[in-house]
C-alpha cells in the first residue's frame, strides 16, 4: 500500500514538473500559475487555519503587504526585470510575516467569532491604508513592477512562473508536512479540539498559535509577490481583494480543512473553474451567483471536505472487507492488566 | 467648535440607524451563535426593495416599509431553514462561510438586476434640513433616527415583555436548557433570524437614503457592522447600541477634525486598540470552557 | 504533610454563592474523597484549584505556596493533574497521539520531532497499558466508549507524573467492572506515593477507597473524616436528604 502512494506521488510530481512542456498554450499556463498560487496560499493559511481551527478571513492582507513590499523594494533599488525579483519574494514574505507577529499577537487575544471579526478588520485597515497612503503606494493608482525582459515571450515566461509557483508550492506542502507529523503539529490540533484542556496539560497555545500564523502570512506573502510580479502592476482592490480569503477558505473546506492535500486539491478544482466563470461571465451578476451556489453546495454537502470524506468511504470500505467471520470472544484486557498492575504493585515499583 | 458639535450630532443620528442595523445582527449571533456576514448584502437588498418601491410604485419610502418589512422577514426565515439550520457540526464557522456565499449571491443577483450603478433614494425629506438651535438637521436623518427609535423600542418591548421574548432571551442564555424545559429553539432560531433580517429593510432604507449605493456597498457595511458588534460585546443588543454611537460620533468627528479619508481607518483601529485591552468588547462575555 | 490545602475560599456567580469561605486539607499520599449534594461546590472547587477559575477570597496552597489564580497550565506544571466530569481529551486525535499532546516537553528538539524520545514512547504504552487501552492506541479517541474516554484521560494525567491527581467523578457513568479498574488503578499509583482528592456520588466507591472523606453543602464544609465517621454523622444526611 505505501509503495502504490509513494509511487503515485512521484508521478504526480513528474507530471505537474514536466506540465508546461505538455500543455505550453499560455492561457492554460496561465491558469496553472494563478492555480499554484493559491495552493500555496492556500496551504500556507491552512498551516494556521486548518491545524488550530482558527479561521482566519484576513490573511489577504499578508497577500497584499507581500505584493506591495516586493513593489516597493524593486522600485526602491531600481531592480531590472528578468530573475532577480524573484530573489526578493522571500524578502517580500518575510517583511510579510513580520508584520503578522505583531497582528497575530492582537489577534490571538480573541477567540473564534471575535477572531473571525478581527482578521477582517485587520484586512480593512491595510486595504484602507493602501489607498490613502499615497506618498508610499501611490494611492489608487496603483504601482508597478520590474518589466520583464522583452525577450522573454509570453511562453518562457509563463513556464518560468510556473515552476517559481511550483516550487512555493511544493516548499509549503513540505512545510505543511512536517509541521504535521511534528509534536509542534499535535499541539496545534489539540488546541483545535480542546484549547482549554490543552492548555491545562502544558501545551503553550499562545507562542504554538502565533508562530503557525506568522508561517502562514510567510506563504501567503510570498504567494502576493509572486502575483504582483506576474500581473506586472497592482492595485489596493487586486493587492487587498476581500474575495481571495472568501476563495482560499473555500479551497480548503472543500478539499478538506487541515488535510495535507486538501488545500490543493481545492485550488486544482476551483481555481480554473474561477477562472473559467469569470471569463465566461465577466465580473459581476452570474460570477458572484454562480460562486455563492458554489460555495453553498460544498458546505452543506460536503462539509469535512473532500479528502475527509473520502479516506472516510476508503476506511469503512476497508474495514466492511477484513471483518472476520471467527466467533472467538474478543481478547479480555482487563484481567490480563489488572494482573499486571497486581504484579507491579507487588514489586514495589516506584 | 461648531463644526464638531454639528459632526457628533450627525454621528448621533446615523449611529441611530447603525444600531439598527447592528442589533439585528448581534441579536442572531445571541441566539443562535451564528454570525450573519450576509447582514450587510441585506441592508443593500432592502435598499433596493425601497429603491423599486419608490420608483416604480411612487410609494413613500416609509409607507413602503410596510410591505418590505414583512418581506424581508419571510425572506429571513427562509435562509434560516434552507441553509444554517442543516449546519450541525461547527456552526459558527461554517455559517460565517454559508452567510458569505449567501450574500456573494444576493450581490450577483443585484448587481444582474440593476448594475453597479450608484443609485440614492429620493424623497421630499432628502437633501432638505432644518435649522434646530443654530445647526442645520437633516430632515431624512432625523426620520431615521426616530424610525430606529421606534423600531428598537418595539424589539425592546417583544423581547421583555412578550412571552416570545421570553423563548428567545432563554434560547440567547442556554439553547441547551431552553430546549429542555420545552421552548422549541429550532421555531425560535428561524423566527429571530426573520426579525434580525426584517430590521435590514428599515436600515437598509435609511442607508439607502442617507448614502448612494450600489451592489457592492456591502462590503463597507458589513465590515463596519461587525466591528460595532464586537465592540458592543457579541450577543449584547445594549452593547450594539451603544457602540453604533461610540463609532460613528467618533468618525464623523474624526472626519471634520482630522480629514474624511482617515475617518474609516479610525474606525477599524479603535476596534483593534480595544481588543487589546477588552478582548471581550464592552459588553460581551470572555469565550472559554471550565465546565 | 498537608500537601494541598484550601483556605476559606469563598467564589460567587452573580447572586450565587458557589463556595462559602470553604476550607479542606489534603494529606500526602492519602486517598480523600470530596462528597456533597448537587450544587455543594465541588467542581467550583476543583476548578480554582486546578487554575481554571479565580477566587474572589481565600487562599489555595500546594505544599505550603500559594497558588490561587495561576492559571492552569501554571498548575498542572506544579505537579497537579486533573480530570473532568464530561471527559476531555481531544476527539480528532488517536489514542496515542492524546497522550503525545499531555507528554510535552520543553526542549525545542523535542517539539521539531515526532517523538521526544523513544522513552516517551515507551512510558505512554506503559501507561496506555496500565489502563488496559493499548489495543485502541490508533484509534481516534471519538471512537472510544465513555468508559475508555475515562481511562484514556486518566492516562495521560498519569504521563506528566503528577503528585497530586484530582478526579471529577471518575466513577460516574460507566459500567461496574471499569469502576473497579480505576478502583486498582487509583491504588496502586497510591502505593506509589500519588495522592488523590476525588469528587464522587458513588458512596460505595468513596467508602471503599477513601482514607478521609470531606463534606461540602451550600459552598462550605460541613463534615471531614474517616468514611464511616461521616457515614454516620446526622449534618451530613441532613444536607442530602433535607433540601
Amino acid at each position: 500500500m505505501k509503495k502504490a502512494k509513494a509511487l503515485g506521488l512521484l508521478a504526480l510530481l513528474a507530471f505537474s514538473l514536466a506540465f508546461p512542456l505538455l500543455f505550453s498554450n499560455p492561457a492554460i499556463t496561465t491558469i496553472a500559475v494563478f492555480t499554484l498560487l493559491f495552493a500555496a496560499a492556500g496551504t500556507g493559511w491552512n498551516i494556521f487555519s486548518g491545524y488550530t481551527g482558527y479561521i482566519a478571513l484576513g490573511h489577504a492582507a499578508y497577500f497584499g503587504l507581500g505584493a506591495y513590499a516586493l513593489a516597493l523594494l524593486c522600485q526602491d533599488e531600481h531592480i531590472p526585470g528578468g530573475y532577480i525579483p524573484f530573489l526578493f519574494v522571500p524578502v517580500a514574505g518575510l517583511i510579510a510575516a513580520a508584520s503578522a507577529v505583531p497582528l497575530g499577537a492582537i489577534a490571538l487575544r480573541t477567540r473564534r467569532h471575535t477572531f473571525v471579526v478581527i482578521t477582517i478588520a485587520i484586512f480593512f485597515i491595510f486595504q484602507l491604508m493602501a489607498y490613502n497612503l499615497r506618498a508610499i503606494t501611490n494611492g489608487s493608482a496603483g504601482m508597478s513592477l520590474p518589466l520583464l525582459p522583452p525577450d522573454w515571450n509570453e511562453y518562457f515566461l509563463n513556464d518560468v512562473f510556473y515552476y517559481v509557483t511550483l516550487v512555493l508550492t511544493l516548499l509549503a506542502l513540505t512545510l505543511s508536512w512536517w509541521v504535521r507529523n511534528s509534536k509542534y503539529g499535535l499541539g496545534l490540533l489539540a488546541i483545535r479540539d480542546d484549547e482549554d484542556r490543552a492548555l491545562g496539560l502544558g501545551v503553550k497555545t499562545g507562542s504554538y498559535k502565533l508562530v503557525a500564523f506568522v508561517i502562514s502570512a510567510f506563504f501567503v506573502g510570498m504567494a502576493g509577490a509572486i502575483y504582483a510580479y506576474f500581473l506586472g502592476s497592482i492595485y489596493p482592490p487586486f493587492a487587498f481583494d476581500a474575495l481571495f480569503d472568501v476563495a482560499v477558505a473555500l479551497m480548503a473546506f472543500l478539499g478538506g480543512l487541515g488535510t495535507l492535500s486538501g488545500p490543493i486539491l481545492g485550488a486544482l478544482i476551483l481555481e480554473p473553474a474561477q477562472q473559467y466563470l469569470a471569463l465566461q461571465y465577466g465580473e459581476n451578476g452570474w460570477y458572484l451567483i454562480l460562486y455563492g451556489l458554489l460555495f453553498l453546495m460544498v458546505i452543506l454537502f460536503l462539509p469535512e471536505g473532500i479528502v475527509p470524506t473520502l479516506s472516510k468511504k476508503w476506511a469503512s470500505w476497508k474495514a466492511a472487507r477484513s471483518t472476520a467471520p471467527s466467533r472467538e470472544p474478543p481478547p479480555d484486557d482487563t484481567t490480563t492488566s489488572s494482573q499486571k498492575a497486581a504484579l507491579l504493585a507487588e514489586q514495589g515499583k516506584g | 467648535m461648531n463644526i464638531i458639535i454639528a459632526a457628533i450630532i450627525t454621528g448621533v443620528l446615523t449611529g441611530g440607524v447603525y444600531a439598527l442595523m447592528a442589533s439585528g445582527l448581534t441579536l442572531i449571533f445571541g441566539v443562535m451563535d451564528i454570525i450573519n456576514i450576509a447582514q450587510g448584502a441585506l441592508v443593500v437588498l432592502g435598499a433596493y426593495l425601497s429603491y423599486v418601491l419608490e420608483q416604480y410604485l411612487h410609494m413613500d419610502l416609509f409607507v413602503g416599509l410596510l410591505l418590505t418589512m414583512p418581506l424581508m422577514f419571510l425572506l429571513g426565515v427562509a435562509i434560516e431553514w434552507a441553509f444554517i439550520r442543516k449546519l450541525k457540526r461547527d456552526r459558527t464557522m461554517l455559517s460565517i462561510l454559508v452567510t458569505f456565499a449567501v450574500a456573494l449571491i444576493i450581490e450577483g443577483v443585484l448587481g444582474q438586476l440593476f448594475t453597479t450603478n450608484y443609485v440614492q433614494l429620493h424623497a421630499w425629506y432628502i437633501n432638505a434640513s432644518f435649522q434646530l438651535a443654530g445647526f442645520y438637521l437633516p430632515y431624512i436623518y432625523v426620520f431615521a433616527f426616530i424610525l430606529s427609535g421606534v423600531l428598537l423600542s418595539s424589539l425592546y418591548l417583544l423581547l421583555y415583555r412578550t412571552k416570545f421574548g421570553r423563548s428567545l432571551r432563554a434560547s440567547m442564555q442556554n439553547r441547551t436548557a431552553a430546549e429542555l424545559i420545552g421552548i422549541d429553539v429550532e421555531k425560535v432560531s428561524a423566527l429571530t433570524f426573520g426579525i434580525g433580517v426584517a430590521l435590514t429593510a428599515a436600515g437598509g432604507m435609511a442607508f439607502g437614503a442617507t448614502t448612494s449605493f450600489n451592489p457592492g456597498s456591502s462590503y463597507d457595511l458589513i465590515s463596519r457592522l461587525l466591528v460595532i458588534i464586537v465592540l458592543g460585546g457579541m450577543g449584547s443588543l445594549r452593547g450594539a447600541l451603544i457602540a453604533s454611537l461610540v463609532m460613528l460620533v467618533i468618525e464623523d468627528v474624526t472626519a471634520v477634525v482630522w480629514s474624511p479619508v482617515w475617518s474609516s481607518t479610525v474606525f477599524f483601529v479603535l476596534l483593534v486598540v480595544l481588543l487589546l485591552f477588552r478582548p471581550q468588547g464592552l459588553f460581551g462575555q470572555l469565550e472559554g470552557r471550565k465546565q | 504533610m498537608s500537601l494541598l490545602e484550601a483556605q476559606a475560599v469563598s467564589k460567587a456567580y452573580g447572586g450565587i454563592r458557589a463556595l462559602d469561605t470553604c476550607s479542606i486539607n489534603v494529606e500526602q499520599g492519602t486517598i480523600a474523597g470530596l462528597i456533597g449534594p448537587n450544587g455543594s461546590g465541588k467542581t467550583t472547587l476543583f476548578n480554582i484549584i486546578t487554575g481554571y477559575e479565580r477566587v474572589d477570597a481565600g487562599e489555595i496552597r500546594f505544599k505550603g505556596k500559594p497558588i490561587m489564580n495561576l492559571g492552569p497550565d501554571k498548575v498542572f506544571s506544579m505537579g497537579i493533574g486533573r480530570t473532568f466530569q464530561l471527559t476531555r481529551i481531544f476527539p480528532r486525535l488517536t489514542v496515542m497521539e492524546n497522550m503525545h499532546v499531555a507528554a510535552q516537553r520543553q526542549s525545542l528538539r523535542g517539539i521539531l520531532g515526532r517523538w521526544s524520545s523513544s522513552q516517551e514512547q515507551k512510558h505512554a504504552l506503559e501507561l496506555l497499558d496500565f489502563v488496559g487501552i493499548t489495543r485502541l492506541k490508533d484509534t481516534p479517541a471519538a471512537n472510544l466508549s465513555y468508559g475508555q474516554k475515562k481511562l484514556l484521560e486518566f492516562a495521560f494525567i498519569l504521563i506528566a507524573e503528577p503528585e497530586v491527581i484530582l478526579l471529577d467523578e471518575p466513577a460516574g457513568g460507566i459500567n461496574p467492572t471499569v469502576i473497579g479498574q480505576i478502583t486498582e488503578r487509583i491504588r496502586t499509583l497510591n502505593k506509589r506515593g500519588v495522592t488523590f482528592l476525588i469528587v464522587e456520588h458513588n458512596m460505595e466507591f468513596v467508602m471503599g477507597l477513601c482514607d478521609t472523606v470531606t463534606v461540602l453543602h451550600r459552598g462550605a464544609k460541613i463534615a471531614e473524616g474517616t468514611p464511616q465517621a461521616v457515614r454516620a454523622n446526622p449534618a451530613v444526611l441532613e444536607a442530602y436528604l433535607g433540601d
